[in-house]
Protein backbone atom coordinates (compact mmCIF):
# COMPACT_ATOMS: atom_id res chain seq x y z
CA UNK A 1 0.00 0.00 0.00
CA UNK A 2 1.47 3.30 -0.79
CA UNK A 3 1.80 6.51 1.39
CA UNK A 4 -1.21 6.83 3.21
CA UNK A 5 -3.82 9.67 2.65
CA UNK A 6 -4.20 9.67 6.32
CA UNK A 7 -5.93 6.65 8.12
CA UNK A 8 -9.20 7.57 7.20
CA UNK A 9 -8.77 7.23 3.87
CA UNK A 10 -7.62 3.80 3.84
CA UNK A 11 -8.61 1.02 3.02
CA UNK A 12 -10.25 -0.24 -0.78
CA UNK A 13 -11.56 2.17 -2.89
CA UNK A 14 -14.86 1.58 -2.39
CA UNK A 15 -14.60 2.48 1.16
CA UNK A 16 -12.84 5.44 0.11
CA UNK A 17 -15.53 6.63 -1.92
CA UNK A 18 -18.17 6.03 0.71
CA UNK A 19 -16.32 7.99 3.10
CA UNK A 20 -16.12 10.78 0.48
CA UNK A 21 -19.83 10.42 0.19
CA UNK A 22 -20.24 10.64 3.86
CA UNK A 23 -18.46 13.65 4.30
CA UNK A 24 -20.07 15.53 1.74
CA UNK A 25 -23.61 14.60 3.05
CA UNK A 26 -22.32 16.01 6.60
CA UNK A 27 -21.05 19.08 5.11
CA UNK A 28 -23.94 19.30 3.40
CA UNK A 29 -26.81 18.57 5.72
CA UNK A 30 -29.59 20.01 3.21
CA UNK A 31 -28.37 17.83 0.68
CA UNK A 32 -29.08 14.57 2.73
CA UNK A 33 -32.61 16.19 4.00
CA UNK A 34 -33.76 16.48 0.11
CA UNK A 35 -32.35 13.08 -0.70
CA UNK A 36 -34.11 11.49 2.46
CA UNK A 37 -37.66 13.53 1.64
CA UNK A 38 -37.88 13.09 -1.93
CA UNK A 39 -38.69 10.06 -2.49
CA UNK A 40 -41.50 9.79 -0.06
CA UNK A 41 -42.98 12.64 -0.76
CA UNK A 42 -42.72 12.75 -4.45
CA UNK A 43 -44.46 9.11 -4.76
CA UNK A 44 -46.47 10.65 -1.77
CA UNK A 45 -48.37 13.53 -3.68
CA UNK A 46 -47.95 12.01 -6.97
CA UNK A 47 -50.26 9.16 -6.32
CA UNK A 48 -51.96 10.54 -3.36
CA UNK A 49 -52.51 14.16 -3.50
CA UNK A 50 -52.80 13.69 -7.51
CA UNK A 51 -55.63 10.84 -6.99
CA UNK A 52 -57.65 13.30 -4.69
CA UNK A 53 -57.03 16.20 -6.84
CA UNK A 54 -58.20 14.44 -10.13
CA UNK A 55 -61.82 13.34 -8.40
CA UNK A 56 -62.37 16.60 -7.01
CA UNK A 57 -61.86 18.08 -10.22
CA UNK A 58 -63.82 15.56 -11.90
CA UNK A 59 -66.82 16.09 -9.35
CA UNK A 60 -67.31 19.13 -12.04
CA UNK A 61 -68.15 17.09 -15.13
CA UNK A 62 -70.58 14.61 -16.20
CA UNK A 63 -70.64 11.66 -18.04
CA UNK A 64 -73.18 11.21 -21.13
CA UNK A 65 -76.00 9.24 -20.90
CA UNK A 66 -75.49 7.70 -24.03
CA UNK A 67 -71.92 6.63 -24.26
CA UNK A 68 -70.59 6.31 -20.73
CA UNK A 69 -68.08 8.73 -21.58
CA UNK A 70 -66.94 11.49 -19.31
CA UNK A 71 -67.41 14.92 -20.45
CA UNK A 72 -64.51 17.63 -19.80
CA UNK A 73 -67.26 20.47 -19.66
CA UNK A 74 -67.45 22.68 -15.99
CA UNK A 75 -70.71 21.97 -14.31
CA UNK A 76 -72.51 22.27 -11.26
CA UNK A 77 -75.40 19.59 -12.15
CA UNK A 78 -73.98 16.76 -9.97
CA UNK A 79 -73.94 19.12 -6.55
CA UNK A 80 -77.55 20.17 -7.61
CA UNK A 81 -78.64 16.93 -8.52
CA UNK A 82 -77.42 16.02 -4.36
CA UNK A 83 -79.32 18.98 -3.24
CA UNK A 84 -82.33 18.72 -5.39
CA UNK A 85 -85.68 17.59 -3.06
CA UNK A 86 -86.30 15.06 -5.36
CA UNK A 87 -83.51 12.74 -4.89
CA UNK A 88 -83.02 10.52 -1.88
CA UNK A 89 -79.30 12.08 -1.45
CA UNK A 90 -79.90 14.25 1.32
CA UNK A 91 -81.58 12.00 3.51
CA UNK A 92 -78.65 9.51 2.96
CA UNK A 93 -76.43 12.06 3.75
CA UNK A 94 -78.52 12.78 7.19
CA UNK A 95 -78.65 8.95 8.35
CA UNK A 96 -75.09 8.30 7.63
CA UNK A 97 -74.29 11.27 9.87
CA UNK A 98 -76.97 10.42 12.59
CA UNK A 99 -75.80 6.85 12.71
CA UNK A 100 -71.89 8.29 13.10
CA UNK A 101 -73.02 10.98 15.68
CA UNK A 102 -74.84 8.04 17.56
CA UNK A 103 -71.84 5.48 17.38
CA UNK A 104 -69.94 8.36 18.33
CA UNK A 105 -71.68 8.88 21.67
CA UNK A 106 -72.07 5.80 22.52
CA UNK A 107 -69.09 4.84 22.15
CA UNK A 108 -67.60 7.83 24.67
CA UNK A 109 -70.07 6.62 26.93
CA UNK A 110 -68.68 2.96 27.12
CA UNK A 111 -64.96 3.66 26.81
CA UNK A 112 -64.56 6.58 29.76
CA UNK A 113 -65.38 3.97 32.58
CA UNK A 114 -63.44 1.71 31.48
CA UNK A 115 -60.57 3.78 30.23
CA UNK A 116 -60.95 6.31 33.82
CA UNK A 117 -60.45 2.36 35.84
CA UNK A 118 -57.45 1.62 33.46
CA UNK A 119 -55.91 4.50 33.68
CA UNK A 120 -56.39 5.58 37.64
CA UNK A 121 -57.60 2.41 39.98
CA UNK A 122 -56.32 -0.57 37.68
CA UNK A 123 -53.31 -2.17 39.24
CA UNK A 124 -49.99 -2.73 37.03
CA UNK A 125 -50.74 -6.04 36.09
CA UNK A 126 -54.63 -5.79 35.46
CA UNK A 127 -54.08 -2.34 33.39
CA UNK A 128 -51.42 -4.45 31.52
CA UNK A 129 -53.97 -7.44 30.54
CA UNK A 130 -56.77 -4.90 30.08
CA UNK A 131 -54.80 -2.50 27.29
CA UNK A 132 -54.12 -5.95 25.78
CA UNK A 133 -57.89 -6.87 25.65
CA UNK A 134 -58.62 -3.31 24.11
CA UNK A 135 -55.54 -3.91 21.25
CA UNK A 136 -56.62 -7.20 20.20
CA UNK A 137 -59.92 -6.46 18.94
CA UNK A 138 -58.97 -3.33 17.58
CA UNK A 139 -56.57 -5.22 15.53
CA UNK A 140 -58.52 -8.38 14.16
CA UNK A 141 -59.94 -8.29 11.37
CA UNK A 142 -62.64 -5.58 10.90
CA UNK A 143 -64.90 -7.61 8.25
CA UNK A 144 -64.61 -10.77 11.04
CA UNK A 145 -66.02 -9.06 13.30
CA UNK A 146 -68.67 -6.91 11.34
CA UNK A 147 -69.47 -10.70 10.22
CA UNK A 148 -69.73 -11.97 14.12
CA UNK A 149 -72.59 -9.67 14.12
CA UNK A 150 -73.83 -10.79 11.41
CA UNK A 151 -74.44 -14.07 12.66
CA UNK A 152 -74.98 -13.12 16.07
CA UNK A 153 -78.36 -10.79 15.55
CA UNK A 154 -79.72 -13.55 12.73
CA UNK A 155 -82.83 -14.91 13.64
CA UNK A 156 -81.92 -17.95 14.93
CA UNK A 157 -78.40 -16.48 16.26
CA UNK A 158 -76.49 -16.19 19.95
CA UNK A 159 -78.32 -12.76 20.71
CA UNK A 160 -81.96 -14.36 20.58
CA UNK A 161 -80.88 -17.76 21.69
CA UNK A 162 -79.31 -15.62 24.80
CA UNK A 163 -82.62 -13.76 25.14
CA UNK A 164 -85.14 -16.57 25.07
CA UNK A 165 -82.62 -17.70 27.81
CA UNK A 166 -84.18 -14.89 29.67
CA UNK A 167 -87.37 -15.18 29.02
CA UNK A 168 -87.36 -12.26 26.53
CA UNK A 169 -89.25 -12.62 22.71
CA UNK A 170 -86.80 -12.07 19.79
CA UNK A 171 -86.14 -9.54 18.32
CA UNK A 172 -85.33 -8.59 14.96
CA UNK A 173 -82.75 -6.96 14.83
CA UNK A 174 -80.59 -7.69 12.01
CA UNK A 175 -80.77 -6.07 8.81
CA UNK A 176 -81.84 -2.51 10.57
CA UNK A 177 -81.00 0.97 11.45
CA UNK A 178 -80.22 -0.51 15.23
CA UNK A 179 -77.85 -3.91 13.85
CA UNK A 180 -75.53 -0.91 12.12
CA UNK A 181 -75.68 1.15 15.50
CA UNK A 182 -74.44 -1.80 17.18
CA UNK A 183 -72.35 -3.07 15.13
CA UNK A 184 -70.27 0.05 14.51
CA UNK A 185 -70.18 0.85 17.65
CA UNK A 186 -68.36 -2.15 18.55
CA UNK A 187 -65.76 -1.95 15.86
CA UNK A 188 -64.63 1.44 16.60
CA UNK A 189 -64.94 0.96 20.59
CA UNK A 190 -61.49 0.62 21.05
CA UNK A 191 -60.54 3.71 19.01
CA UNK A 192 -62.35 5.53 21.45
CA UNK A 193 -60.90 3.64 24.30
CA UNK A 194 -56.97 4.38 23.77
CA UNK A 195 -56.70 8.06 23.05
CA UNK A 196 -59.68 8.87 26.38
CA UNK A 197 -57.40 6.71 28.78
CA UNK A 198 -53.99 8.38 27.46
CA UNK A 199 -55.58 11.41 28.64
CA UNK A 200 -56.86 10.10 32.04
CA UNK A 201 -53.52 9.14 32.34
CA UNK A 202 -51.93 11.85 32.33
CA UNK A 203 -54.05 14.02 34.71
CA UNK A 204 -51.65 14.52 38.21
CA UNK A 205 -52.69 12.68 41.13
CA UNK A 206 -52.05 15.95 42.59
CA UNK A 207 -55.06 17.99 41.13
CA UNK A 208 -57.91 15.25 42.04
CA UNK A 209 -56.37 15.58 45.76
CA UNK A 210 -56.79 19.79 45.26
CA UNK A 211 -59.84 18.99 44.24
CA UNK A 212 -61.17 17.03 47.52
CA UNK A 213 -58.97 19.38 49.96
CA UNK A 214 -61.11 22.32 48.12
CA UNK A 215 -64.33 20.45 49.26
CA UNK A 216 -65.24 18.96 45.75
CA UNK A 217 -67.49 15.34 46.17
CA UNK A 218 -66.74 12.89 43.27
CA UNK A 219 -69.21 14.27 40.98
CA UNK A 220 -68.29 17.66 41.27
CA UNK A 221 -64.41 16.47 40.92
CA UNK A 222 -65.61 14.35 37.82
CA UNK A 223 -67.36 17.43 36.03
CA UNK A 224 -65.22 20.28 36.62
CA UNK A 225 -61.85 18.54 37.10
CA UNK A 226 -61.17 15.38 35.09
CA UNK A 227 -63.68 16.08 32.34
CA UNK A 228 -62.27 19.24 30.87
CA UNK A 229 -58.96 17.36 31.12
CA UNK A 230 -59.95 14.20 29.81
CA UNK A 231 -61.79 16.47 26.82
CA UNK A 232 -59.11 16.24 24.20
CA UNK A 233 -58.81 12.54 24.44
CA UNK A 234 -62.58 12.33 24.28
CA UNK A 235 -62.77 14.60 21.02
CA UNK A 236 -59.64 12.92 19.80
CA UNK A 237 -61.41 9.52 19.98
CA UNK A 238 -64.16 10.74 18.21
CA UNK A 239 -62.65 11.88 15.36
CA UNK A 240 -61.82 7.93 14.51
CA UNK A 241 -65.51 6.47 15.43
CA UNK A 242 -67.14 9.74 13.51
CA UNK A 243 -65.10 9.75 10.58
CA UNK A 244 -64.59 5.44 10.23
CA UNK A 245 -68.39 5.53 10.33
CA UNK A 246 -69.12 8.44 7.73
CA UNK A 247 -66.24 6.77 5.04
CA UNK A 248 -67.67 3.04 5.29
CA UNK A 249 -70.00 1.01 3.68
CA UNK A 250 -69.60 -2.11 4.35
CA UNK A 251 -71.05 -2.90 7.50
CA UNK A 252 -74.60 -0.98 6.04
CA UNK A 253 -73.67 -3.59 3.00
CA UNK A 254 -73.80 -6.67 5.40
CA UNK A 255 -76.03 -5.66 8.78
CA UNK A 256 -78.03 -2.38 7.37
CA UNK A 257 -81.71 -3.25 5.83
CA UNK A 258 -82.79 -1.96 2.49
CA UNK A 259 -83.24 1.51 3.71
CA UNK A 260 -79.84 1.80 5.40
CA UNK A 261 -77.81 3.12 2.34
CA UNK A 262 -74.84 5.21 3.62
CA UNK A 263 -72.91 7.82 1.47
CA UNK A 264 -70.20 5.25 0.41
CA UNK A 265 -72.80 3.13 -0.03
CA UNK A 266 -73.95 5.56 -3.05
CA UNK A 267 -70.29 6.44 -4.00
CA UNK A 268 -69.58 2.20 -4.02
CA UNK A 269 -72.51 1.86 -6.76
CA UNK A 270 -71.51 5.34 -8.59
CA UNK A 271 -67.85 4.16 -9.25
CA UNK A 272 -68.66 0.55 -9.86
CA UNK A 273 -72.14 -0.45 -11.32
CA UNK A 274 -73.14 2.82 -12.63
CA UNK A 275 -70.32 4.10 -14.07
CA UNK A 276 -70.26 7.87 -12.94
CA UNK A 277 -67.59 8.85 -11.37
CA UNK A 278 -68.12 12.69 -11.49
CA UNK A 279 -71.18 11.82 -9.30
CA UNK A 280 -69.74 9.58 -6.96
CA UNK A 281 -66.86 12.50 -6.56
CA UNK A 282 -69.38 15.28 -5.99
CA UNK A 283 -70.96 12.70 -3.22
CA UNK A 284 -67.65 11.83 -1.76
CA UNK A 285 -67.19 15.52 -1.13
CA UNK A 286 -69.92 15.68 1.18
CA UNK A 287 -68.13 13.54 3.98
CA UNK A 288 -64.64 15.26 2.88
CA UNK A 289 -66.15 18.72 4.33
CA UNK A 290 -67.78 17.68 6.99
CA UNK A 291 -64.51 15.56 8.58
CA UNK A 292 -62.18 19.11 7.26
CA UNK A 293 -64.52 20.92 9.50
CA UNK A 294 -64.65 18.20 12.21
CA UNK A 295 -60.75 18.53 12.01
CA UNK A 296 -60.62 22.28 12.77
CA UNK A 297 -62.79 22.34 15.69
CA UNK A 298 -60.70 19.26 17.17
CA UNK A 299 -57.67 20.79 16.99
CA UNK A 300 -59.29 24.17 18.39
CA UNK A 301 -60.14 21.89 21.61
CA UNK A 302 -56.49 20.49 21.45
CA UNK A 303 -57.50 17.36 20.10
CA UNK A 304 -54.18 16.76 17.83
CA UNK A 305 -52.11 16.96 21.15
CA UNK A 306 -53.66 14.14 22.87
CA UNK A 307 -52.94 11.66 19.60
CA UNK B 1 -60.51 9.26 47.01
CA UNK B 2 -63.40 7.29 45.03
CA UNK B 3 -65.65 5.15 47.33
CA UNK B 4 -65.44 1.97 47.27
CA UNK B 5 -69.07 1.63 45.66
CA UNK B 6 -67.81 3.78 42.84
CA UNK B 7 -64.26 1.63 42.30
CA UNK B 8 -66.28 -1.62 42.37
CA UNK B 9 -69.17 -0.13 39.83
CA UNK B 10 -66.24 0.97 37.54
CA UNK B 11 -64.79 -2.47 37.55
CA UNK B 12 -68.10 -4.06 36.77
CA UNK B 13 -68.61 -1.82 33.68
CA UNK B 14 -64.76 -2.47 32.63
CA UNK B 15 -65.71 -6.36 33.11
CA UNK B 16 -68.98 -5.60 30.79
CA UNK B 17 -66.81 -4.02 28.04
CA UNK B 18 -63.98 -5.69 27.77
CA UNK B 19 -66.93 -8.96 27.52
CA UNK B 20 -69.10 -6.46 24.79
CA UNK B 21 -65.24 -6.80 22.86
CA UNK B 22 -64.21 -10.33 23.00
CA UNK B 23 -67.45 -11.93 23.08
CA UNK B 24 -68.39 -11.80 19.39
CA UNK B 25 -65.02 -12.90 18.74
CA UNK B 26 -65.01 -15.96 20.71
CA UNK B 27 -68.52 -16.98 18.70
CA UNK B 28 -67.16 -16.66 15.33
CA UNK B 29 -63.84 -18.41 16.32
CA UNK B 30 -66.65 -21.15 17.31
CA UNK B 31 -68.06 -21.33 14.59
CA UNK B 32 -65.61 -22.82 12.59
CA UNK B 33 -65.39 -25.96 14.08
CA UNK B 34 -69.17 -26.05 13.75
CA UNK B 35 -70.01 -29.57 11.82
CA UNK B 36 -73.43 -28.52 10.27
CA UNK B 37 -73.13 -25.79 7.19
CA UNK B 38 -76.21 -23.90 8.99
CA UNK B 39 -75.11 -20.99 11.00
CA UNK B 40 -77.84 -21.58 13.86
CA UNK B 41 -76.98 -20.76 17.89
CA UNK B 42 -76.32 -23.33 19.65
CA UNK B 43 -73.90 -24.68 17.80
CA UNK B 44 -75.17 -28.47 17.28
CA UNK B 45 -72.01 -30.24 16.72
CA UNK B 46 -68.58 -30.22 16.37
CA UNK B 47 -66.06 -30.87 13.77
CA UNK B 48 -62.96 -30.34 12.34
CA UNK B 49 -64.74 -30.62 8.42
CA UNK B 50 -64.33 -27.33 7.54
CA UNK B 51 -60.60 -26.73 8.20
CA UNK B 52 -60.01 -29.63 5.45
CA UNK B 53 -62.52 -28.73 3.10
CA UNK B 54 -60.61 -25.24 3.36
CA UNK B 55 -57.51 -26.38 3.22
CA UNK B 56 -58.19 -28.21 -0.08
CA UNK B 57 -59.90 -24.60 -1.69
CA UNK B 58 -57.92 -22.96 -4.33
CA UNK B 59 -59.85 -19.73 -4.02
CA UNK B 60 -58.86 -19.85 -0.07
CA UNK B 61 -55.13 -20.78 -1.15
CA UNK B 62 -54.83 -18.16 -3.62
CA UNK B 63 -56.17 -15.35 -1.56
CA UNK B 64 -54.44 -15.93 1.03
CA UNK B 65 -51.27 -16.20 -1.34
CA UNK B 66 -51.95 -12.70 -2.54
CA UNK B 67 -52.53 -11.16 0.72
CA UNK B 68 -49.40 -12.35 2.22
CA UNK B 69 -47.65 -11.08 -1.28
CA UNK B 70 -49.38 -7.43 -0.91
CA UNK B 71 -48.59 -7.53 2.70
CA UNK B 72 -44.43 -8.04 2.26
CA UNK B 73 -44.38 -5.89 -1.06
CA UNK B 74 -46.59 -2.90 1.34
CA UNK B 75 -44.55 -3.39 4.31
CA UNK B 76 -41.05 -3.21 2.26
CA UNK B 77 -42.03 -0.11 0.94
CA UNK B 78 -43.42 1.16 4.04
CA UNK B 79 -41.03 0.51 5.66
CA UNK B 80 -38.59 2.48 3.22
CA UNK B 81 -40.54 5.47 2.77
CA UNK B 82 -41.60 5.77 6.27
CA UNK B 83 -38.19 5.68 7.45
CA UNK B 84 -36.59 8.02 4.98
CA UNK B 85 -39.20 10.96 5.68
CA UNK B 86 -38.98 10.33 10.01
CA UNK B 87 -35.29 10.86 9.08
CA UNK B 88 -35.68 13.61 7.51
CA UNK B 89 -38.37 15.26 10.10
CA UNK B 90 -37.04 14.35 13.16
CA UNK B 91 -33.12 15.60 12.59
CA UNK B 92 -33.47 18.34 9.91
CA UNK B 93 -35.10 21.89 10.31
CA UNK B 94 -36.63 22.87 7.19
CA UNK B 95 -39.81 24.55 6.28
CA UNK B 96 -42.52 22.91 5.66
CA UNK B 97 -41.64 20.27 8.43
CA UNK B 98 -45.46 20.03 9.87
CA UNK B 99 -46.74 19.61 6.81
CA UNK B 100 -45.17 16.78 5.66
CA UNK B 101 -46.72 15.10 9.12
CA UNK B 102 -49.96 16.07 8.35
CA UNK B 103 -49.59 14.76 4.51
CA UNK B 104 -48.90 11.19 5.27
CA UNK B 105 -51.38 11.15 8.22
CA UNK B 106 -54.36 12.52 6.11
CA UNK B 107 -54.67 8.63 4.06
CA UNK B 108 -55.79 7.42 7.88
CA UNK B 109 -57.86 11.11 8.80
CA UNK B 110 -59.82 10.65 5.75
CA UNK B 111 -62.52 8.27 4.92
CA UNK B 112 -60.98 5.24 3.11
CA UNK B 113 -63.52 5.45 0.32
CA UNK B 114 -62.26 8.68 -0.30
CA UNK B 115 -58.81 7.04 -0.78
CA UNK B 116 -60.21 3.94 -2.79
CA UNK B 117 -62.33 6.10 -5.48
CA UNK B 118 -59.60 8.57 -6.07
CA UNK B 119 -56.74 5.85 -6.33
CA UNK B 120 -59.35 4.01 -8.41
CA UNK B 121 -60.25 6.69 -10.88
CA UNK B 122 -56.54 7.92 -11.11
CA UNK B 123 -55.38 4.40 -11.64
CA UNK B 124 -57.90 2.76 -14.14
CA UNK B 125 -59.27 5.71 -16.04
CA UNK B 126 -56.25 8.83 -15.72
CA UNK B 127 -53.45 6.84 -15.74
CA UNK B 128 -54.92 3.75 -17.61
CA UNK B 129 -53.00 0.87 -15.56
CA UNK B 130 -54.76 -2.50 -15.40
CA UNK B 131 -55.29 -3.94 -12.06
CA UNK B 132 -52.34 -6.19 -10.23
CA UNK B 133 -50.93 -6.95 -7.60
CA UNK B 134 -49.08 -3.58 -7.46
CA UNK B 135 -52.28 -1.31 -7.53
CA UNK B 136 -53.30 -3.12 -4.36
CA UNK B 137 -49.94 -2.49 -3.00
CA UNK B 138 -50.09 1.67 -4.11
CA UNK B 139 -53.31 1.84 -2.20
CA UNK B 140 -52.00 0.33 0.99
CA UNK B 141 -48.77 1.83 1.20
CA UNK B 142 -50.49 5.06 1.14
CA UNK B 143 -51.63 4.62 4.70
CA UNK B 144 -49.03 2.09 5.81
CA UNK B 145 -46.58 4.36 5.65
CA UNK B 146 -47.82 6.82 8.51
CA UNK B 147 -48.08 3.88 10.52
CA UNK B 148 -43.75 3.25 9.77
CA UNK B 149 -43.06 6.65 10.27
CA UNK B 150 -44.74 7.21 13.25
CA UNK B 151 -42.77 4.80 15.09
CA UNK B 152 -39.62 5.97 13.66
CA UNK B 153 -40.08 9.56 14.59
CA UNK B 154 -40.83 8.73 18.12
CA UNK B 155 -37.51 6.72 18.41
CA UNK B 156 -35.83 9.06 17.12
CA UNK B 157 -36.71 12.08 18.77
CA UNK B 158 -35.87 9.69 22.25
CA UNK B 159 -32.21 9.05 20.51
CA UNK B 160 -29.56 11.56 20.84
CA UNK B 161 -28.00 12.45 17.00
CA UNK B 162 -24.70 13.03 18.56
CA UNK B 163 -24.53 8.99 18.43
CA UNK B 164 -23.81 9.15 14.58
CA UNK B 165 -21.03 12.57 14.86
CA UNK B 166 -19.43 10.67 17.27
CA UNK B 167 -19.42 7.69 15.01
CA UNK B 168 -18.04 9.61 12.17
CA UNK B 169 -15.43 11.27 14.51
CA UNK B 170 -14.04 7.71 14.95
CA UNK B 171 -13.71 6.91 11.05
CA UNK B 172 -17.09 4.84 10.29
CA UNK B 173 -18.01 4.99 7.14
CA UNK B 174 -22.27 5.93 6.08
CA UNK B 175 -22.69 1.87 6.28
CA UNK B 176 -20.46 1.31 9.31
CA UNK B 177 -22.21 4.00 11.31
CA UNK B 178 -26.15 2.33 9.66
CA UNK B 179 -25.02 -0.67 10.75
CA UNK B 180 -23.13 -0.12 14.06
CA UNK B 181 -25.15 2.99 15.01
CA UNK B 182 -28.42 3.83 13.58
CA UNK B 183 -29.48 0.07 13.42
CA UNK B 184 -29.35 -0.82 16.50
CA UNK B 185 -31.14 2.08 17.48
CA UNK B 186 -34.03 1.73 15.06
CA UNK B 187 -34.08 -1.80 15.18
CA UNK B 188 -37.32 -2.21 17.38
CA UNK B 189 -39.26 0.70 16.32
CA UNK B 190 -38.49 -0.73 12.91
CA UNK B 191 -39.91 -4.54 13.41
CA UNK B 192 -42.89 -3.09 15.27
CA UNK B 193 -43.94 -0.66 12.60
CA UNK B 194 -43.46 -3.29 9.67
CA UNK B 195 -45.64 -6.19 11.85
CA UNK B 196 -48.50 -3.54 12.20
CA UNK B 197 -48.10 -2.37 8.59
CA UNK B 198 -48.49 -5.91 8.01
CA UNK B 199 -51.19 -6.41 10.28
CA UNK B 200 -52.83 -3.38 8.78
CA UNK B 201 -52.55 -4.70 5.01
CA UNK B 202 -53.50 -7.96 5.59
CA UNK B 203 -57.09 -6.66 7.03
CA UNK B 204 -57.66 -3.75 4.67
CA UNK B 205 -60.90 -4.05 2.60
CA UNK B 206 -62.35 -0.99 1.69
CA UNK B 207 -59.58 0.83 -0.28
CA UNK B 208 -58.79 -2.83 -2.15
CA UNK B 209 -62.24 -3.14 -3.01
CA UNK B 210 -61.39 -0.17 -5.53
CA UNK B 211 -57.45 -0.56 -6.29
CA UNK B 212 -58.21 -4.97 -6.83
CA UNK B 213 -60.22 -5.31 -9.75
CA UNK B 214 -61.27 -8.80 -10.56
CA UNK B 215 -58.20 -10.13 -8.04
CA UNK B 216 -59.29 -11.66 -4.31
CA UNK B 217 -57.20 -10.86 -1.26
CA UNK B 218 -58.60 -12.61 2.00
CA UNK B 219 -61.00 -9.60 3.19
CA UNK B 220 -62.35 -9.21 -0.31
CA UNK B 221 -63.02 -13.48 -0.56
CA UNK B 222 -65.21 -12.75 2.58
CA UNK B 223 -66.83 -10.36 1.59
CA UNK B 224 -67.53 -11.86 -1.64
CA UNK B 225 -68.96 -14.89 0.07
CA UNK B 226 -70.68 -12.88 3.12
CA UNK B 227 -72.59 -10.68 0.16
CA UNK B 228 -73.92 -13.83 -1.69
CA UNK B 229 -74.33 -16.59 1.25
CA UNK B 230 -72.65 -18.60 -0.39
CA UNK B 231 -69.69 -21.47 1.62
CA UNK B 232 -70.36 -19.65 4.52
CA UNK B 233 -68.75 -22.81 6.53
CA UNK B 234 -65.44 -22.06 5.07
CA UNK B 235 -65.66 -17.92 5.20
CA UNK B 236 -66.02 -19.24 8.88
CA UNK B 237 -62.38 -21.08 8.60
CA UNK B 238 -61.15 -18.48 6.78
CA UNK B 239 -62.03 -15.83 9.46
CA UNK B 240 -60.41 -18.64 12.32
CA UNK B 241 -57.42 -18.17 10.54
CA UNK B 242 -57.34 -13.95 9.98
CA UNK B 243 -57.80 -13.83 13.72
CA UNK B 244 -55.01 -15.60 14.34
CA UNK B 245 -52.91 -14.30 11.90
CA UNK B 246 -53.48 -10.49 12.52
CA UNK B 247 -53.11 -11.11 16.55
CA UNK B 248 -49.72 -12.25 16.18
CA UNK B 249 -48.26 -9.47 14.34
CA UNK B 250 -49.75 -7.03 17.21
CA UNK B 251 -48.66 -9.56 20.23
CA UNK B 252 -45.41 -9.52 18.43
CA UNK B 253 -44.88 -5.73 18.15
CA UNK B 254 -45.76 -5.58 21.59
CA UNK B 255 -43.66 -7.71 22.61
CA UNK B 256 -40.46 -6.31 20.87
CA UNK B 257 -41.64 -2.72 22.09
CA UNK B 258 -41.13 -3.96 25.54
CA UNK B 259 -38.01 -5.92 25.23
CA UNK B 260 -36.34 -2.45 24.48
CA UNK B 261 -36.91 -1.85 28.27
CA UNK B 262 -39.03 1.36 27.81
CA UNK B 263 -42.46 -0.47 28.88
CA UNK B 264 -44.34 2.42 29.31
CA UNK B 265 -43.46 4.56 26.18
CA UNK B 266 -43.13 1.20 24.26
CA UNK B 267 -46.81 0.61 24.70
CA UNK B 268 -47.78 4.02 23.99
CA UNK B 269 -45.81 3.93 20.46
CA UNK B 270 -47.95 1.10 19.46
CA UNK B 271 -50.39 3.08 20.71
CA UNK B 272 -49.76 5.84 18.56
CA UNK B 273 -49.28 3.45 15.64
CA UNK B 274 -52.65 2.26 16.12
CA UNK B 275 -54.54 5.78 16.89
CA UNK B 276 -52.96 7.10 13.58
CA UNK B 277 -54.13 3.31 12.22
CA UNK B 278 -57.55 2.56 11.79
CA UNK B 279 -59.23 5.33 10.23
CA UNK B 280 -59.00 3.58 8.27
CA UNK B 281 -58.81 0.84 7.08
CA UNK B 282 -59.51 -0.97 8.28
Amino acid sequence: MAADAGAFEAGPPGRRARLRLSGLLWRRPWLKALGLLTPPLAVFVIVYIGALSVLFVSSFWTVNAFTAAIEHTWTLANYRLIFSSGQPYLHIAALTLEIAAAVTLTDAVLAFPLAYFMARLAGGRTRAILFVMVLLPLWSSYLVRVYAWQAMLSHDGAINWWLNKLGLPDQNLAYTNWAMWIVFSYVWLPFMVLPVYAGLERIPDSYLEASADLGARGFKTLRSVILPLALPGLVAGSIFTFSLTLGDYITPLLVGGPSSQFIGNVVYDFVGINANVPFAAAFATIPLLIMGAYLLIARRLGAFEAL
Amino acid sequence: MSSRSTRISLAVWSVLVIAFLWIPLVVIALYAFNSSNIQSWPIPGWSLHWFRMAWHDPDVRNAFLLSLKVGLATTGIALVLGTMAATAVARFRFFGRETVSFLLVLPLALPGILTGMALNSFLFSFAGITASMWTIVIGHATFCVVVVYNNVVARLRRSSPSLIEASQDLGADGWQTFRFVVWPVLSTALVAGGLLAFALSFDEVIVTTFTAGAQETVPIFILDNLRTGKNLPIVNVVAFFVIVLTVIPVVLAQRVMRDTGVTRRGAAEVTEGVEAAEIPAV
